[in-house]
């Protein structure tokens, strides 16, 4: 098979440790004493909350309208009250507050009707994008956009390639695979409605070959359909979609494009059971799959959560040792970041919930020099010079940073991991990102200020023009109604003729003169 | 003889020639305005403060290309003076502190509530960022608000604050991590026995 030979040579092999949370089956997580439903779940615009404090929701209910074109809904997971709309901490590395919706579940669990979409085949597929968009899905792999903006933005391409992406490559996460595993049909489901809209002519779902189970699901769930299951081998970061879309078709997502530039479309797998879910059964997203693992939980596993469920209490589900705790961290261990706390809830995008033990994750040594070894270049799954970059990061050399195309780094962890002087070399890229992009803003900021100003004066001084324009009209005015009065007989045209004003302008010219002449003497 | 004309009369044809074509390139490329003005006011941060004495940035541009020093703007601080050092090939002077320091980028509030409607800040503002109309309550378009504290003086109630911008999940970025290590060992002893 070709595909090996096209096996990219990037990537690393980090210890996998996803057998502690795929031994058992998803569970459903207990109903939680508190929902905390961040109106950012996503990239792009916060949504806007339209229920009350006090207001009683039911589940599938929507408590927040996305408010503009990249954004997206909230839905209340469940019935309850609205307890308060307040800033809460949400799992963000900053570990700022945002804007929440409390809700105090009353556990009777009344839920609005499913609103499917049936026989959806028959449908436009702009109605059923609107449906996707109305059911609040964003991307349930990492990094959260919102679905339907994506798959509206590749209406007019011409897709050769519809990708599901199960390749799940980061340790300790195992959500994806106990989703494949236990809801093939759901995963297959989903990727047929996706086919419905984006039209491709190969749909493949694919799935690194450290998941047997998955991939035999899969197999039989897309008997007698359009898709196929692909198996790549194992190695980080080939989840990562550029990069899967490099393994599988061999095409590279040009610098500042899109995939479907090159005819390619790709979500993740689980991002397809929640469209499969939204269109078929009709229900919005209001839960998904949590991997929670790690030595300081004496339970391990996958759990059907609750959208905004505190991550307190699902780690009192898994029985943590809180004595053994080390570090909690949202995601896996090569692109999480710690949490400040576990009074953060899950959102849209947590697929990962890591309790490590002392010694399990080694704190990374001191930082030492760089020594040009290249293995961090060697490593790099976009081809990217990470030493030159963080030389650059480092001088706060920023156009050069860009200039070596800073940001098509996928903020993988692959050169920080192979780097034998522990330098922390995707912080320094991130940092170098966010100074980027701050300058960026206040550049736009400046520039409309500077328009605005620019518009102010212009302004200002037509304003004064016409108000001297006024005053010189007025003067001519009051100048014709003397005249007119010295004159009764005179028309006001014809003023200046009349022999009284031709003798008074020759008196004041003889004035004039004299007093030009005086002057002249004077100085 | 004859060839010292020849070699005379070649090089005055030229000299025409050459002439010709510059004086043509005069007119036709002629470059309106002073580019380099445009320059300086794309660096400068567009508060429109007027802190460096100039009613405006552009003002304040027009004045630097006329020779002014380029460290009078507090609320582009260090970063505007070095490219501004950078792109007039002058030296990277310390801020003025006579024009006032670097403070965190603010904007203004109206408390509404104890508004007049005396649309004396309107008329201050140099962004129209004020809205407002005699004798009903203004309020500030924080978008466009420059943080440039014109508005604060002229108002008889003292109605407006100046506050912080606050930083949130949208605007917050990575901060750079711990400061490079040293060279040899014991510049690093530091992070060593820590």
């Amino acid at each position: 098979m070709n595909l090996l030979a096209r096996m990219p040579r990037w990537g690393v092999h980090p210890a996998e440790n996803k057998a502690q949370s795929t031994a058992r089956p998803i569970r459903q997580a207990p109903m939680p004493a508190q929902l905390i439903l961040p109106m950012q779940q996503h990239i792009g615009a916060p949504a806007e909350a339209v229920v009350a404090t006090g207001d009683r929701v039911l589940g599938g209910q929507v408590i927040a309208e996305a408010s503009g074109f990249v954004s997206a809904r909230v839905h209340a997971p469940t019935s309850g009250t609205v307890t308060s709309i307040v800033e809460h901490a949400v799992p963000h590395p900053s570990g700022l507050s945002e804007p929440c919706i409390l809700i105090t579940p009353d556990g009777l669990d009344e839920k609005l009707a499913p609103q499917p979409l049936p026989a959806y085949q028959q449908l436009e597929p702009a109605i059923v994008l609107e449906h996707i968009r109305n059911s609040g899905i964003t991307g349930l792999g990492g990094a959260g956009f919102p679905t339907a903006v994506k798959l509206g933005s590749v209406r007019d391409a011409k897709i050769e390639y519809l990708l599901l992406n199960g390749v799940e490559c980061e340790p300790y996460i195992t959500a994806d695979d106990r989703l494949m595993t236990e809801r093939a049909s759901q995963v297959v489901g989903g990727a047929l409605v996706l086919a419905h809209l984006v039209r491709p002519q190969h749909t493949v779902l694919v799935v690194e070959d450290n998941k047997p189970d998955a991939i035999a699901a899969l197999r039989l769930a897309c008997q007698g359909t359009a898709a196929e299951v692909r198996v790549i081998p194992t190695r980080y970061p080939s989840g990562g979609e550029k990069q899967t879309i490099q393994i599988v078709t061999g095409r590279e997502v040009p610098h500042g494009g899109i995939p479907a530039d090159i005819g390619v479309v790709c979500t993740n797998v689980g991002t397809a059971a929640a469209v499969h879910r939204a269109v078929v059964d009709g229900e919005p997203l209001v839960s998904r799959i949590v991997t929670l693992t790690g030595n300081a939980l004496a339970e391990p596993g996958n759990f059907e959560v609750l959208l905004g469920t505190p991550i307190r209490e699902l780690l009192a589900t898994c029985a943590m040792d809180a004595t053994n705790l080390d570090r909690l961290i949202m995601g896996g261990p090569m692109m999480g970041f710690a949490l400040p706390s576990p009074e953060l809830p899950v959102i849209k995008t947590t697929n990962c919930i890591l309790a490590s033990a002392p010694g399990e994750l080694p704190a990374a040594g001191p930082e030492q020099p760089c020594i040009r070894c290249g293995l961090c270049a060697e490593a790099c799954p976009a081809a990217l010079l990470p030493q030159q970059l963080l030389w650059y990061a480092r001088a706060n050399e920023f156009e050069r940073a860009e200039k070596h195309h800073l940001f098509d780094c996928i903020e993988c962890g692959a050169c920080a991991y192979v780097c034998p002087s522990n330098i922390p070399l995707v912080q320094y890229y991130r940092y170098a990102k966010g100074e980027i992009r701050h300058a960026e803003q206040e550049r736009i900021k400046a520039e409309r200020s500077r328009e605005r100003f620019e518009f102010r004066t212009e302004r200002l001084a037509r304003e004064e023009a016409e108000k001297e324009a006024r005053r010189l009209e007025r003067r001519e005015a009051a100048k014709r109604k003397a005249a007119g009065k010295a004159d009764p007989d005179a028309a006001p045209a014809t003023a200046g003729t009349s022999p009284e004003v031709q003798a008074a302008v020759e008196r004041v010219r003889q004035r004039k003169a004299a007093q030009a002449d005086d002057g002249s003497q004077e100085s | 003889m004859s060839m010292i004309l020849t070699a005379v009369l070649a090089l005055m044809g030229l000299a025409v020639v050459f002439g010709a074509i510059l004086g043509y390139a005069a007119e036709r490329f002629r470059v309106e305005g002073d580019p380099i003005v445009e320059q300086i006011d794309a660096l400068l941060p567009q508060t429109q403060c007027g802190q460096c004495g100039h009613p405006g940035c552009r003002p304040y541009a027009e004045a630097i290309a006329d020779g002014e020093p380029h460290n009078h703007c507090p609320p582009g601080g260090e970063a505007t003076i070095v490219a501004l050092a950078e792109l007039l090939g002058r030296e990277v002077l310390e801020l003025d502190e006579e024009h006032g320091e670097v403070k965190p980028r603010t904007v203004a509030i109206i408390r509404e509530d104890e508004c007049i409607g005396c649309t004396k800040c309107i008329q201050a503002c140099p962004v129209d960022a004020i809205l407002g109309a005699a004798k009903m309550m203004h309020t500030v378009i924080e978008s466009e608000c420059t943080g440039c504290d014109l508005c604060v003086e002229p108002c008889p109630v003292d109605c407006i604050d100046m506050v912080e911008i606050p930083q949130t999940t949208q605007n917050w970025h990575f901060p750079l991590p711990g400061s490079a290590p040293g060279l040899i060992a014991t510049d690093r002893q530091g992070a060593i026995t820590s």
